[in-house]
């Protein structure tokens, strides 16, 4: 019944079971209206051709109302999501090409060429922010994402309460990027006996060596600009490893345990079992780490802008737009002209999913 | 014949060096996990210490007596509960439309082979891709522009500053990431049941509601349960695409909190915790819905 229904006796049955079969939440589709009496004899005509499925037997199928009814169910979508989307990311573009303050009718004597741009060059937080996404994507990479796939890997052992430690690493994947600022400030706060980190680190008792190491426990971690970025990381971190931890984890589930059974017969160790083995199978499922990695990094925004809207150390190529186009000097041209770059920088990653996901489709 | 190989293989090395790596291995995640857990653990003990306590003592010490003061204070203070209303008014309506939109996108993308689908499937999965802040400019200024969305909408006829604007927003960013993973599932339902369906006489309207919808809902719950995260979770566009503080979901409301309540922690936990519950209740009772919804499309924009 289920899959050569139609080809074989056609005439007698016109397919209601098969829908009764396949959806009983809804009890077939009531009485066939007028419609179909046109349909099947063009349909059987059809389907005796040995073998089909191009697309033009599909469309034949339908009636002009169902094509317009399609139509319609992509094309509001889709002018939605140019017009929202596509047409601000090229308006963009176009905007970081004038001076334009937002204030006023935007003319010609805006469209000041690459001005912006130049401008850009000699702006100083600019390599600061280009240099703390940099940053960001390293420590996400190398830091961060094989933490989460540790995790993934110790947790598909089969450990006893596993269930736990899953709910564990998973609860701050729920959370937003601002609270998790939020709650890492308690535990960053500079004074002593406030703030865990330094109450902590002063608590410990001192050493015979421990008076050559620098006093950490005054540290401002998130004040000074010089390790803020660091801070900001770890507390990143700490959602960003539950979300690799997750998708990892699913991968490893479906991953077929004979090839790992195989490897244990040639008498490899569950360390090399998983270099050589198992790690180059989860090919598909890297990709897409590798990818979501990279566009975590890129848009990270909500964590250092809650913490100090982005500034003294904290300065990303996201919060540069929003500080210098959505501020108080309303500099949209230069804003944009910032956001160009990393328009330019997220299409990397972007094609390379884009790409591999039309290939897998492919195979 | 490998299956039953494998244990003769395992046995052949030293029992007693497993048994220590183990032992180690529950050791190091044991350890791993209770570091996880703190910044919740303490935020949740700031939040319960009182004042006189915390004046005297600081926050790193032994309670002389815990208290929901701090709670109801921000509650009170901090107007948690517009917070929430807003977050309700914005947040449900998003999911629902969303998920409507995003599966009417994706039965009509995979079921049937038309020219442009490949290209459709990827003008909405990249959209969802992009950093939000490359289009925030011109969308602002779009935002204020617009003036003629009508009155049960708009209060004032613009999108800029009203809960109307949030939710096309997060529909149409949301929509990209649904309609990939939505498309990527339905892929898996024979293509036969639509043409069986279209046989019967059925209109393309009717095979989405009665056949495919009820067919997708497992994905459904999965990505009701992610996306209703997502948007809760949302703090850009309404931190920019709204000016009035009192209209701002609760967590765009986050950024006013920590303004207000910088110098008392306890305040600040409290409210930081009151923004979390209704996230973390809704994990904790649908994690798996949750899980799958992430691992479903294995990407999340």
């Amino acid at each position: 019944m289920a899959n050569s229904h139609h080809s074989s006796d056609l005439s007698s049955s016109t397919g209601d079971q098969t829908l009764n079969d396949a959806a009983p939440a809804r009890p077939g589709l009531p009485g066939t209206t007028g419609a179909s009496v046109d349909r099947v004899p063009m349909l059987r005509r059809r389907l005796a051709l040995p073998f089909g499925g191009g697309r033009r037997r599909r469309f034949s199928l339908l009636t002009r109302r169902d094509k317009i009814v399609l139509a319609l169910m992509v094309g509001i979508p889709l002018i939605f999501d140019l017009v929202l989307i596509w047409g601000p990311a090229i308006a963009t573009i176009g905007l970081s090409f004038t001076d334009w303050t937002g204030i006023g009718p935007l003319t010609d004597k805006n469209f000041v060429g690459v001005q912006e741009y130049q401008k850009l060059l000699a702006y100083p937080f600019f390599e600061p922010a280009l240099i703390h996404n940099a940053l960001w994507l390293a420590w996400l990479m190398f830091i961060a994402t094989p933490i989460g796939i540790l995790v993934a890997v110790i947790l598909d052992g089969n450990l006893r309460g596993s269930r736990i430690y899953q709910t564990i690493f998973y609860i701050p994947v729920v959370l937003s990027l601002a609270v998790i600022g939020l709650i890492w400030q308690l535990l960053y706060a500079p004074d002593v006996g406030n703030g865990f980190i330094n109450s902590f680190l002063a608590a410990i008792p001192p050493l015979p060596f421990t008076h050559f190491l620098p006093d950490v426990a005054h540290t401002d971690w998130l004040g000074d600009g010089s390790i803020n970025l660091f801070a900001a990381l770890v507390a990143t971190s700490w959602r960003h490893v539950g979300y690799i931890t997750i998708l990892y984890l699913a991968g490893l589930k479906s991953f077929d345990p004979q090839l790992r059974e195989a490897a244990a017969i040639d008498g490899a160790n569950s360390r090399q079992t998983f270099i050589h083995v198992v790690f180059p199978a989860m090919r598909p499922i890297n990709v897409v780490i590798i990818v979501i990695t990279a566009i975590e990094a890129l848009r990270a925004f909500d964590i250092v802008y809650i913490i100090n809207r982005g500034r003294n150390g904290l300065e990303l190529l996201s919060a540069l737009i929003t500080n210098t186009a959505l501020s108080e000097s309303s500099r949209v041209g230069f804003g944009s002209a910032i956001a160009v770059v990393l328009l330019v920088i997220s299409i990397v990653p972007i094609v390379t999913f884009l790409v591999w996901q039309t290939r897998e489709d492919q195979q | 014949m490998i299956q039953t190989l494998a244990p003769a293989a395992e046995a052949a090395q030293p029992r007693r060096r497993r048994r220590h790596r183990r032992i180690g291995t529950y050791i190091f995640i044991t350890l791993m996990a209770i570091v996880w857990v703190f910044p919740l653990v303490w935020a949740l003990y700031a939040a319960l210490r009182t004042d006189r306590d915390t004046v005297k003592n600081g926050y790193f010490s032994w309670p002389t007596g815990l208290t929901l003061d701090n709670f109801v204070s921000a509650w009170n203070g901090a107007e948690i509960p517009r917070a929430y209303l807003n977050t309700l008014v914005i947040t449900i309506p998003s999911v629902i439309i969303a998920l409507l939109v995003a599966s009417m996108v994706a039965f009509a993308v995979t079921k049937f082979s038309w020219r442009f689908n490949i290209l459709a499937l990827m003008i909405f999965t990249a959209g969802n891709l992009l950093p939000q802040q490359i289009i925030i400019v011109p969308l602002y200024q779009m935002f204020l522009w617009v003036g003629f969305i009508p009155e049960p909408l708009s209060s004032s006829g613009k999108l800029f500053d009203q809960a109307f604007g949030i939710i096309l927003i997060n529909v149409v960013f949301q929509m990209g990431f649904c309609i990939f993973v939505l498309s990527n599932y339905m892929k898996t339902i024979s293509k036969e049941l639509t043409e069986a369906a279209l046989v019967d006489g059925a209109g393309v309207f009717r095979i989405w509601a009665s056949v495919i919808m009820p067919l997708c809902r497992p994905a459904l719950a999965a990505m009701a349960t992610l996306e209703f995260t997502f948007i809760y979770n949302d703090f850009f566009w309404a931190l920019f695409l709204m000016s009035t503080g009192d209209r701002r979901p609760i967590t765009s409301f986050l950024q006013n909190l920590n303004g207000m309540y910088y110098s008392n922690y306890s305040l600040l936990a409290a409210g930081a915790f009151l923004a979390v519950i209704p996230t973390l209740l809704v994990f904790l009772a649908l994690q798996r819905y949750f899980v799958s919804g992430l691992t479903l499309g294995s990407t999340k924009g």
